[in-house]
């Protein structure tokens, strides 16, 4: 069983706000992790530090054996760690083939390539678009993505993500304003990821959660509340008071 | 009207109208037309990084000022049979045009690499004050460094040389400029379709969407803005050709405005935009210029209404729909 | 190079800082409230200077004529607020840089259709013209003074007015969330068109003390609009503490190297060549102080990080 990613004793404070606390936690191959807890209590701030928007104040971030604390954002995606974003994050002016084509262009590595038009590159746009097939996008490849709905949008970030033959996945509230179907579909989706690299998935979604989830973390005012799989956190006392309430 | 279309339009008219004068005997409307040529040059070169790489530039004067006082010097030091440099090695000035342009394309290409290196690190409205700032560093240095004219700027009396052309004829000198200009066009429309342009538009777009698929704007920006200050530098070596005369008000901020003026008039990231709006400026200025000393005040009233009203510019405007892909 | 001449040096730049920071309080306000970068800053600088050149000149009255650029530049920065730039507050910084750079051309040309291309005349009301002398036996002129005390005066007005009033606490509030003020009820039209015009009418001001020094012509306001922005810079926009230490800075570096630098080159070069090296660096000294500040601090020495 190999760890994919580790955290260790991450911290992180805005003035007097604590908002990451002594935090560890591992992230193992072929693993659903999920991530839950109380608005606020940190979730969003712990990915930003794992995917290196944020630097923390102590504590380290190893991905792959590695210790990638002080890499950026940029080098961390090359090094394949793929992210969504709990408010949606893309081209929107781009159409989403030309989204997934920059992704694979950024996994690729054939950035400063300026004389061969890109549109009609094949060797962007056929990943591409296996990867929007893949995502459930087929046949949408065309729209801008401002254009997308909300579902597809987030289906799109999970395409980008994948065109970086990420080692693990970072996924931050990809259920957010998702009506049944939706996620229920991407629910799907995302089960079959897990075997392509293990998934840390930060969600409200309670469902989802228990259905995907191997292990979970619960987050409280910055500090880990507990750890461990689904039955554990789910009959653990502490966590029943703080979050998930008596009929969990 | 697809733009592709509107773009033929833009082109025939640049050949037209100095063909038309040529035959009519007009030699002025040639050196107008000249001067349209050279500006949408200098626009192009803004344009890369403004209309597609979405970073607003207020200081592109220094590069067009580079561009021509690396013409004037070179140009004013082999009229007078002086070398640059003796010491430690003889740099002679140089009145060939094949030799001026590289000059000028290297020192700004250069400059836009220091400027860009250190201004890329801030952004928003920082960006356009350090752009500005650095602009105003060069032109103040130009006013006050003696040995070539300063306030008063340097005259070179002879236009310079282009193989065996006689580049004193105004309908020769516009079809060398012109040609660059096209080369220009050409070149940044490439480079707009490429993987590069990709990126570049997705910084412009969303850079935090940038960074999280692995590339960092930083990069792309850079190299965007080298190819534009080199670009616009060309423009002023021919400006400073067409004139036979440069000064530090190539340098001035006013330059960067009119520079902005001429892409906004015709449509930010539109790839001919700057030429129609170089155009549509020396329309005004001449026919405006003609009726009324104060025609900057109409020209003023049109860039606001077209910037409140009308802010695809000029192709905006008649094109409806962005050509792409 | 008497101590004398360097504390002349520094009283002028004293009171060049005190003018900057009047131009650099307005234009940092209305960055920091509304978001919008403003070029034509400058042109009510020269609104105001003309105004009061006009209405002195007409009345005899030096006073009369400061009170008519205040009302002159603040009148004109409300039209143009209600007019132009109100329109221009969700646009982005590129329609905003071009809009009020269309401004400056019609200001500008505008004011050379009304008075022509010649400076106009402003002098020194005689009640405040001859010198003061000062300890240390520095003779220095009383009008400058005057500037100083009046552009200290008016920074600490403008503190008493954003920590003390309620529209200082509107202002603070809309810095800090703009929409969130305008849900809590404040009319917001109303608070950003005073600001605007409080901006402008601080720009008149300065227009109008400096026009007695310096002459009174179109285009007068375009140096000091730049090295306004470069203050804010400095200082972080936004912050009127930041362009009040901004302003200083500039002012004395300005001053202080215009003064040193050809004098130190003429240590060992000779006096045209080190008039000439000196004058070009020293102009150049604000820029590179600009570039320095921002590569430690991005976003100015009191700006938010």
């Amino acid at each position: 069983m190999t760890e994919v990613l580790r955290i260790e004793g991450v911290t992180k404070r805005f003035g007097a706000l604590v908002a990451s606390d002594d935090v560890s936690l591992d992230l193992r191959a072929g693993e659903i992790h999920a991530l839950i807890g109380p608005n606020g209590a940190g979730k969003s701030t712990l990915i930003k530090q794992i995917a290196g928007e944020l630097r923390p104040d102590s504590g380290v971030v190893r991905f792959l054996g590695q210790d990638v604390s002080r890499l950026d954002v940029a080098a961390r995606a090359r090094a394949g760690l793929g992210r969504s974003f709990q408010v949606s994050s893309v081209a929107a002016d781009f159409s989403a083939l030309q989204n997934v084509m920059l992704a694979v262009q950024g996994a690729s590595g054939g950035v400063y390539r300026f004389f061969r038009p890109a549109l009609k590159d094949a060797a962007l746009r056929e990943p591409a678009f296996a990867l929007l097939a893949r995502a459930g996008l087929a046949g949408r490849e065309r729209v801008l993505a401002s254009e997308l709905s909300h579902g597809e949008r987030r289906r799109l970030e999970i395409a980008m993500a994948l065109a970086l033959r990420p080692k693990a996945f970072l996924l931050d509230e990809p259920m957010a304003g998702m009506g049944t179907e939706g996620a229920t579909q991407l629910t799907d989706l995302l089960d079959e990821l897990r075997h392509e690299a293990p998934i840390l998935l930060v969600e409200h979604d309670m469902d989802a959660v228990f259905r995907l989830a191997d292990r979970i973390t619960v987050l409280s005012y910055g500090r880990v509340l507990a750890s461990g799989t689904v039955d554990e956190v789910r009959s653990n006392a502490e966590v029943r008071d703080a979050y998930l309430g008596e009929d969990a | 009207m697809r733009e592709g279309w509107i773009n033929a339009v833009i082109l025939a008219l640049l050949a037209a109208v100095p063909l038309a004068a040529w035959a009519l005997d007009e030699p002025f409307v040639i050196t107008l037309a000249t001067k349209v040529a050279i500006f949408a040059l200098a626009g192009v070169g803004l344009n890369f990084v403004l209309g597609f790489g979405g970073l607003v530039s207020f200081g592109h004067a220094a590069f067009f000022g580079l561009g021509g006082y690396a013409a004037g010097i070179l140009a004013s030091h082999a009229a007078n049979y002086e070398p640059l440099m003796s010491w430690p090695f003889v740099l002679e000035g140089s009145q060939q045009m094949l030799v001026i342009w590289p000059v000028a394309i290297g020192v700004s290409a250069l400059a836009a690499l220091v400027i860009g290196a250190l201004s890329l690190r801030t952004r928003g409205v920082y960006f356009i004050m350090v752009t500005l700032a650095f602009a105003q560093m060069l032109y103040y240095f130009a006013i006050s460094w003696p040995s070539y004219g300063g306030e008063d700027g340097l005259s070179f009396y002879v236009r310079n040389g282009f193989l065996g052309v006689n580049t004193f004829d105004p309908l020769s000198f516009f079809t060398i400029c012109c040609g660059l200009l096209l080369m220009a066009l050409g070149l940044t429309d490439v480079l707009r379709r490429s993987r590069f342009g990709l990126a570049l538009e997705a910084a412009r777009q969303n850079p935090q969407r940038l960074l999280s698929v692995g590339i960092r704007p930083y990069g792309v920006q850079l190299v965007a803005f080298v190819i534009s200050g080199a670009l616009t530098g060309l423009a002023g070596a021919l400006y400073a050709d067409l004139n036979r005369f440069v000064s530090p008000n190539m340098l001035s901020w006013h330059t960067s405005g009119e520079i902005m003026i001429f892409v906004i008039l015709g449509g930010v990231a539109r790839l001919w935009g700057p030429v129609a709006g170089a155009g549509l400026y020396i329309l005004l200025e001449h026919q405006l210029g003609g009726i009324s000393d104060y025609w900057q005040v109409y020209l003023g009233l049109l860039l606001l209404v077209v910037v409140i009203f009308a802010r695809g510019g000029v192709i905006g405007v008649l094109a409806r729909k962005q050509d792409h892909d | 190079m008497t101590a004398v001449l360097i504390a002349e040096q520094v009283l002028n730049g004293l009171q060049y800082g005190v003018m900057l920071f009047l131009m650099a309080a307005g234009l940092t306000l209305v960055f920091g409230v509304m978001g919008l970068i403003n070029l034509a800053h400058g042109s009510l600088y020269m609104v105001g200077a003309f105004a009061c050149a006009a209405v002195a000149g007409w009345s005899g009255s030096f006073v009369l004529g400061l009170m008519a650029a205040l009302a002159a530049a603040a009148a004109a920065g409300a039209l143009v607020e209600v007019v132009v730039i109100r329109r221009l507050y969700a646009r982005d910084h590129l329609d905003q840089v071009l809009a009020t750079f269309a401004l400056i051309l019609i200001f500008s040309e505008g004011t050379r259709w009304v008075f022509g291309s010649f400076p106009l005349f402003l002098s020194v009301p005689p009640a405040l013209s001859g010198a003061v002398m000062l300890p240390g036996g520095i003779e220095y002129p009383l009008y400058r003074l005057v500037i100083i005390g009046i552009g200290l005066g008016i920074a600490g007005g403008l503190f008493w007015l954003i920590g003390r009033t309620r529209l200082g606490m509107r202002i603070r509030a809309g810095e800090a969330d703009r929409e969130m003020i305008a849900a809590l009820g404040v009319n917001i039209d109303r608070l950003y068109t005073v600001v605007f015009a409080l901006g402008a009418a601080l720009a008149g001001l300065a227009g109008a003390l400096v026009g007695t020094i310096q002459s009174v012509q179109v285009g007068m306001g375009e140096p000091v609009l730049i090295l306004a922005f470069v203050v804010i810079v400095i200082g972080g926009i936004g912050s009127i503490k930041g362009a009040l230490v901004g302003a200083l800075l500039v002012g004395m570096t300005d001053t202080l190297g215009k003064f040193l630098l050809p004098a130190g080159f003429g240590v060992f070069m000779e006096p045209a060549q080190a008039s000439a090296v000196g004058s070009a660096l020293a102009s150049m000294l604000i820029y590179v102080l600009m570039a320095a500040v921002l590569v430690l601090r991005p976003r100015g020495l009191f700006g938010d990080a």
